[in-house]
């Protein structure tokens, strides 16, 4: 005897079969009598029993020994499976079911068959299922076709005991079949049918119901090519054509067993036992779609264009209307081209469809095209994962969208996601400084005047109301601000939030100027700012006083000029005295008038002293614009001691006060700018340094009109004695203004400095 | 919403003529039928060196009474043409134009479809038959 081959089940299934036939317990030889017993079980023709016991061996041995037994039961097997009997088939033939014994008599060993089968089921081996055979004994010409009642029977007792291994490979004939086939376990036919869904037992019922007309037609179309009805559906008549498709696939298993294919023979029995799930598409089924498939387009991952899957699906003679449904359900991306997935699903439903079945309003779940990968298609495990998971938006109908079927899936994570960025993104804090550089930006745009264009002015008022024009520009800066951050408002054209973060922190750099503006400019220009103030107010006050103590800036007050000039005559009147020297002086200091314009005093007497001299009325036309300043930056004092001096001037100097008067109203105006212009900007250190240029071109004027002084000595010691007072009281001055003007240079050089650390530090933010 | 919705050929033979209030069809047929010479003029308007230009949505063809008639022309020159009650003023212009964006997706699906040739009546198509319910179902 050949070496027999046997897979575990099968181990299993014959040892315990012969432990069943070995009566005697001999653990060696199986009772003749049992043996047979079991083979006419096997519904096999006595003949083919005959020839099995003959192949095995046994006829020559007489007895069943173990090897015996088991060949013989192999041998059932391949009879059973409509294989012929022969020696070499007991191992060339893969995966062969176990030999089924039915009977009532054989229950037990049925139910043993069942268990073994499930057993078998279990372990996900492929063989021994049992509605394989019944199919396979259908094939059988119909000579077995009662007899595969019973083994369906048992079968199905054996499917409802497995339903729960896997789904996939035996989903269980539910309780369906098994009830319908139990109401005729014997030799049964009829009933047509199908209580319940499970469109592929329909054809099996029907086939059962005809172990007449079934048979006929299974027969019938059991010898065309069985390949031929499965793919072309165009040689059989429509209706048939799923029943053929099944025996068909049948056929295909036996015709591919031949071939050694063992897939196909769990297609069958994968399509039988889909029943819990009509749609489900089982191994087999799947297997046989993945096949058609590649007939089309060999690559797996690649998608079957929409006219040729029309064609194929044409040749199933479904009606227009309804494979256009099936597309339409199938086709899940609407792409108009079919993947493997799809085509999967489209061949099931025309499956279904020519099994009676009404096609679905949506896809039903299993048939969803995996969602996440599109590439494997062959794993069914994973079907159930993702068909539960596809399930959700399997529920919207044929969805709408464009998109690819894993967007779907995708979606509520997407959403989710996109909520929780959508929470994220409008992170205020984030916006707001940009925000709010954006607004000092505006600010800095619509303040022209203000190098401090954000809140500290608004705050600063209160530091700058102490001069009414500070209040002025503070307000005007305030002013500002406003637009500037109305400006801005309007300018963000971001979300809301920002926009309140915006105002939020315009309130609160309204209310705390110093702390919130986060932004560091509105701080900076503050101590800048107070700094300034302090200083600018201090150096303003300072200047200003020292001006009007001096009397050589006559910034702050105007008042400081109009005494001058006021007093400018009385020292007029006293200047004739010492008009002398001083003539001279004007008249030689004219000439340097005009490089002195700002100091009143010395101008101004040097105006007198050229009024005096009448020769110069010109250059007193010419000094006058000039004095105006000069007056501004004259020392009230050294005013009145150069008026003194200048007495022969006094009537041309009386002349001229007025008009120094009347001019000196004038200079009145300028004085309060260079205070306003400290704050405002650089431009206003323009001024300041011309002032100072100013000053000092007095200063040089004195020093200059000082040398002229001993030029006049000669005439009287007293003169010159006086004279030399005079020029000591004119050096003090001269002194004081010097330090005093020193001063005010350093202040504003100081200011210069801080505002170009703010125009650096405010630079920046220019980028944004 | 829509109370009646229609889908033109090229050739201007309706493809797909749907009307809610279903015993006054024959009216919204006239209407539409008459709604087309409105949308050859405006497409013509447009002048062939503007057909890529051309916006597909063609806004309000022309109002009657009790009806406003809006145009939608794809770029093979299929147009949508929907009525829609003129009593019903919440409707406003961006909900036409996502009404007819869902018109013409569903139309490039039932286009998608092999089974469906290009000229036949829209009848095969459950899923633009829902579509379109959806859109018309507000109505009753």
């Amino acid at each position: 005897m050949e070496g027999l081959t046997l897979s575990d089940a099968e181990q299993k299934y014959y040892s315990d079969l012969f432990s069943y036939c070995d009566i005697e317990s001999t653990k060696k030889v199986a009772a003749n009598g049992r043996v047979l017993e079991l083979f006419r079980a096997a519904q096999l023709p006595n003949d083919v029993v005959l020839q099995i016991m003959e192949l095995c061996g046994a006829t020559r041995l007489g007895y069943f020994g173990r090897s015996q037994f088991y060949i013989a039961l192999k041998l059932v097997a391949v009879a059973q499976s409509g294989f012929p009997l022969r020696v070499e088939s007991i191992n060339t033939v893969k995966d062969l079911p176990l030999p089924r014994f039915v009977a009532s008599k054989n229950e037990q060993e049925s139910r043993h068959a069942a268990s073994y089968s499930s057993d078998s089921e279990n372990q996900g081996s492929y063989s021994g299922v049992i509605p394989p055979p019944p199919g396979r004994g259908q094939v059988k010409k119909g000579s077995v076709s009662h007899d595969t009642v019973q083994p369906r029977t048992s079968a199905d007792q054996q499917e409802p005991a497995s339903p729960v291994v896997s789904p996939q490979q035996s989903p269980p004939t539910s309780p369906h079949t098994w009830r319908k086939h139990s109401r005729h376990p014997s030799g049964g036919n009829s009933e047509r049918p199908l209580t319940g869904p499970g469109p592929f037992w329909s054809p099996f019922g029907e086939a059962q119901s005809g172990s007449s007309a079934g048979d006929a037609v299974w027969s019938g179309h059991s010898p065309p090519p069985p390949q031929e009805t499965w793919v072309s559906f165009a040689d059989t008549p429509p209706t048939s054509t799923l029943l053929t498709m099944h025996p068909a696939s049948v056929q295909d298993q036996t015709t591919v067993r031949t071939v050694a294919s063992a897939t196909t023979a769990n297609e069958i029995r994968r399509q039988s036992s889909s029943y819990d799930d009509p749609w489900k598409i089982t191994d087999e089924q799947r297997q046989y779609y993945v096949n058609q498939f590649k007939t089309i387009q060999p690559d797996l991952n690649g998608f079957i264009p929409g006219s040729a899957a029309k064609e194929f699906f044409t040749k199933s003679k479904l009606p227009i209307l309804e494979l256009s449904h099936i597309w339409e359900l199938s086709d899940f991306d609407k792409d108009g081209a079919l993947t493997l997935d799809e085509f999967c699903a489209a061949f099931h439903l025309v499956v279904a469809r020519k099994n009676g079945y009404d096609l679905p309003e949506k896809l039903p779940e299993s048939l969803m095209p995996k969602l996440i990968d599109l590439e494997d298609s062959a794993d069914v495990g994973d079907q159930p994962g993702e068909v539960g998971y596809s399930g959700s938006p399997a529920e919207a109908p044929p969805s709408k969208s464009p998109s690819m079927p894993s967007l779907n899936q995708t979606w509520p994570e997407l959403n989710q996601s996109s909520e929780d960025t959508a929470i994220v993104h409008p992170v205020p804090i984030r916006m707001t400084p940009s925000k709010i550089h954006m607004q000092e930006m505006e600010l800095k745009r619509t303040g022209s005047d203000h190098t401090n264009p954000t809140s500290p002015l608004l705050v600063k008022p209160s530091d700058l109301s102490e001069e009414s024009k500070i209040n002025s520009s503070v307000k005007f800066a305030s002013g500002n601000t406003v637009d500037g951050y109305s400006s801005s408002d309007s300018f963000t054209s971001d979300p809301e939030q920002i926009g309140n973060n915006v105002t939020h922190q315009r309130s609160h750099s309204g209310t705390s100027p110093d702390n919130t503006a986060p932004p560091p400019p509105p701080p900076r220009p503050q101590p800048s700012h107070s700094r300034s103030s302090s200083l600018d107010m201090n150096r303003t006050f300072a200047v200003t006083t020292g001006q009007q103590q001096a009397g050589v800036v006559a910034h702050p007050p105007a008042v400081p000029p109009r005494p001058q000039p006021s007093q400018a005559p009385g020292p007029v009147v006293h200047r004739p005295v010492d008009a002398d020297g001083l003539i001279t002086h004007t008249s030689t200091s004219p000439q340097q008038i005009p490089e002195q314009p700002n100091f009143a005093d010395f101008s101004q007497f040097e105006v007198f002293a050229a009024s005096n001299v009448n020769e110069e009325q010109d250059d007193e036309a010419e000094k006058h614009p000039e004095v105006l300043p000069v007056e501004k930056a004259s020392d009230p004092a050294s005013s009145l001691r150069v008026a003194k001096t200048d007495s022969k001037i006094e009537e041309k100097t009386a002349a001229s006060v007025p008009a120094n008067v009347s001019k000196g109203t004038t200079p009145l105006a300028p004085p309060p700018k260079p205070v306003r212009r400290r704050l405002k900007s650089e431009d206003e250190l323009r001024p300041e340094v011309d002032e100072h240029t100013q000053k000092t071109g007095v200063l040089a004027a004195v020093l200059a009109s000082q040398p002229s002084i001993p030029r006049s000595v000669g005439k009287d010691k007293k003169a010159i004695q006086a004279s030399i007072r005079r020029n000591k009281e004119t050096n003090t001055v001269l002194a004081r203004l010097n330090s005093e003007l020193q001063q005010q240079l350093k202040d504003v050089l100081e200011e210069r400095i801080s505002l170009e650390v703010q125009l650096e530090q405010l630079r920046p933010f220019s980028h944004l | 919403m829509a109370v009646c919705v229609a889908v033109i050929a090229k050739e201007n033979y309706p493809l797909y003529i749907r009307s809610i209030p279903t015993e006054n069809e024959l009216k919204f047929h006239y209407m539409v039928h008459t709604s087309l010479d409105v949308v050859d003029e405006k497409i013509s308007a447009m002048g062939k060196a503007l057909v890529d230009q051309r916006e597909l949505y063609l806004g309000l063809l022309y109002p009657t009474e009790d009806y406003k008639v809006y145009g939608y022309v794809t770029n093979s020159k299929v147009k949508f043409v929907m009525v829609v009650d003129s009593s019903n003023t919440a409707l406003r212009d961006n909900e036409i134009r996502s009404m007819f964006r869902k018109l013409h997706n569903s139309y490039t699906d039932v286009m998608c479809n092999p089974f469906y040739n290009p000229g036949d009546h829209i009848q095969s198509s459950r899923a633009f038959d829902s579509m379109v319910t959806s859109m018309m179902i507000q109505v009753c």
